[in-house]
């Protein structure tokens, strides 16, 4: 960084004014983005902290004061704490078979040469399609509760009775989430695990072979052990990123008749907190923002952590 | 290390049928928007399209209560200025904080490197109540410029130009050019890479944003293209043919990025993944 500023142009402009304009460019290059971000996301969550002490129901400018009243609320508010339970269950199912499946086919595509490319494309341009339109598969063509749903033909040319996916029946439904996302987002961690295989050495795979190693002991020994960074920030990154979950929640659920009770992430039960009724609910809103915020920083400073062990060794 | 060939022709087996299931969603699309209703919803699954004509693409485009042609505007209207925007605002604080190492430039570096742990779609509430104080809903200036301050884009830029060769600025310094425009002419068009890299990120997660633009275009002349998807989706009676032309035509802008910018995508996921 101290060699970085002696770059700077000192013989050109000789004299008093040279750290000034040194000075002013900077906040010249830096300005517009310090600008917005204040604007738009430390003022905004300052202002949502002043909110949350208030009640705040269609007005940014309250004045009735409830002290720790929404957060009171909040946390015994059987809907909340089942948003926190959903976001469990759906990180539980959708964590590790995101990892597996990226790991995999990022292991498999090493194997082959022809054809490469075209098999990695295959597996990471879902990553291009938005959460809606894969909604719309999902729920209307593969997973449509009518009978001419792709789900339902195949349960019935097996003899099965067909299933009313997003009905709320035996947590059906998770199985249309899960492989949804499952399919949008595993290309992207493929790609990174790619880049993290390939900045192995590959003289440390010669040393094993000439050790005699193969197959699945090189994966367990070496492999996986010096993978263990990019491990940890795709574990962490699926962790944050499914706590995030909304698009595809409210769009294969949410019907002309409303959200359906079931299936309610902590960001969906905050929506429809704030927005979903009749009213806009800003202090409850603003209320559970800072709980959700605060959670999310746990998580983040938790993947610095990990991480920084990780560099450590 | 190279596998057997009976391991390998099970690997082509395996790779060959994940691949048909990986783009069997996209395959589904062009049939339903190739189908009649009648075709789509009989009881029978039917592999294969039946209308070979640009027919249900007519229907959607003239249908005046849907006005997809206008959200496809809106979409791109907002995914261009987005992601113009965000390149240029945060390729050049990304370079100011990587050139600067004053007290001011590491304050800033440490709220940058603070905002990332902070998604905002976590804080769409409190943007909600900016912008909305601001009178700035159902506005191109609503849907566009809260999203241009990023975080993210600014630590990718500074990584990129913190490893830029100082020489090149220096030969410029010497010939009297002053920061901004040895910026320009100079490190800009040897930073094409990093460029190309978050933009398509950018532009992608924006045409593909969901939950902002449905807090912010209230007005349905303002609506980007994936609410008009959406809302057509969960309305009454879905006409199964219209909606999947629908997203036929919703899909192209992404999926020719996809496809002609891959390398810099792959560069961008691997930078933003591994940031």
């Amino acid at each position: 960084m101290a060699d970085a500023v002696s770059v700077m142009p000192q013989a050109a402009h000789p004299g008093r004014t040279n750290a000034q304009n040194r000075r002013l460019w900077f906040w010249a290059f830096v300005g517009p983005f310090l600008a917005g971000l204040l604007l738009f996301v430390y003022i905004p969550i300052g202002w949502s902290l002043y909110l949350s002490f208030f009640d705040a129901r269609n007005t940014v400018t309250p004045t009735h004061f409830v002290g720790l009243g929404n957060y009171a609320y909040l946390l015994s508010d059987e809907l909340f704490l089942s948003s926190m339970g959903t976001f469990v269950v759906f990180a539980a199912c959708i964590v590790p078979l995101t990892f597996a499946f990226s790991l995999g086919l990022a292991l498999l595509l090493r194997r082959v040469t022809f054809l490469q490319a075209f098999f990695r494309s295959s597996f990471f341009l879902p990553t291009a399609v938005s959460y809606v339109i894969a909604s719309m598969v999902w729920r209307l063509s593969f997973f449509n509760g009518a009978r001419f749903g792709l789900a339902n033909t195949m349960l019935r040319s097996l003899g099965l009775d067909p299933v009313n996916w997003l009905g709320g029946e035996n947590y059906w439904y998770w199985f249309v989430l899960v492989s949804l996302r499952l399919w949008l987002q595993v290309g992207f961690y493929m790609i990174l695990f790619i880049a993290g295989l390939n900045a192995i050495d590959p003289q440390v795979y010669e040393a094993a072979a000439i050790d005699g190693a193969t197959g699945f002991a090189v994966f367990r020994s070496i492999t996986f052990p010096l993978l263990r960074g990019t491990s940890v920030a795709v574990a962490m990154l699926l962790l944050i990123n499914a706590f995030q979950a909304f698009d595809e929640f409210f769009n294969t659920l949410n019907t002309v008749g409303g959200y359906p009770p079931y299936a309610r992430p902590p960001l969906v039960y905050l929506y429809l907190i704030s927005f979903g009724g009749g009213t806009q609910d800003l202090g409850i809103g603003s209320a559970g923002t800072m709980i959700l915020t605060l959670v999310i920083l746990v998580f983040s400073l938790l993947q610095n952590r990990v991480l920084a062990i990780g560099a450590d060794r | 290390m190279r596998p057997s060939a009976g391991g390998r022709a099970v690997s082509y087996v395996v790779l060959s049928v994940l691949a048909v299931l990986f783009l069997l969603p996209f395959y589904v699309i062009v049939r339903n928007a190739f189908s009649t209703q009648q075709w789509i919803t009989a009881p029978r699954w039917h592999w294969l399209p039946n209308v070979f004509d640009l027919r249900n693409v007519e229907a959607i485009m003239s249908d005046e209560s849907v006005q997809l042609g206008r959200s496809l505007l809106n979409s791109a209207i907002v995914s261009v200025v987005q992601t113009g925007a965000t390149v240029v605002i945060s390729m050049m604080a990304g370079y100011a904080l990587a050139r600067y190492s004053t007290r001011a430039a590491k304050a800033i570096l440490g709220l940058t490197v603070f905002t990332l742990m902070v998604p905002t779609t976590v804080t769409f509430v409190p943007m909600f109540v900016m912008v909305s104080s601001l009178g700035w809903i159902s506005t191109y200036r609503g849907l566009i410029i809260p999203a241009l301050f990023s975080a993210f884009a600014t630590y990718l830029f500074r990584t990129a130009f913190a490893d830029f060769p100082k020489e090149l600025e220096e030969s410029a310094y010497l010939d009297g050019a002053n920061i901004w425009s040895t910026f320009w002419r100079i490190v800009v068009p040897n930073s094409l890479g990093i460029i190309a890299a978050v933009g398509t990120i950018t532009f992608i997660g924006s045409w593909n944003a969901f939950l902002w633009p449905m807090l912010i275009a209230q007005d349905p002349e303002i609506r980007t293209v994936q609410l008009t998807l959406s809302q057509f989706m969960t309305s009454q009676g879905i006409r199964y043919p219209a909606i999947f032309t629908g997203a036929l035509i919703a899909i192209i802008p992404t999926l020719f990025v996809f496809l002609f910018l891959q390398r810099w995508l792959v560069q961008g996921v691997t930078q933003s993944g591994l940031k």
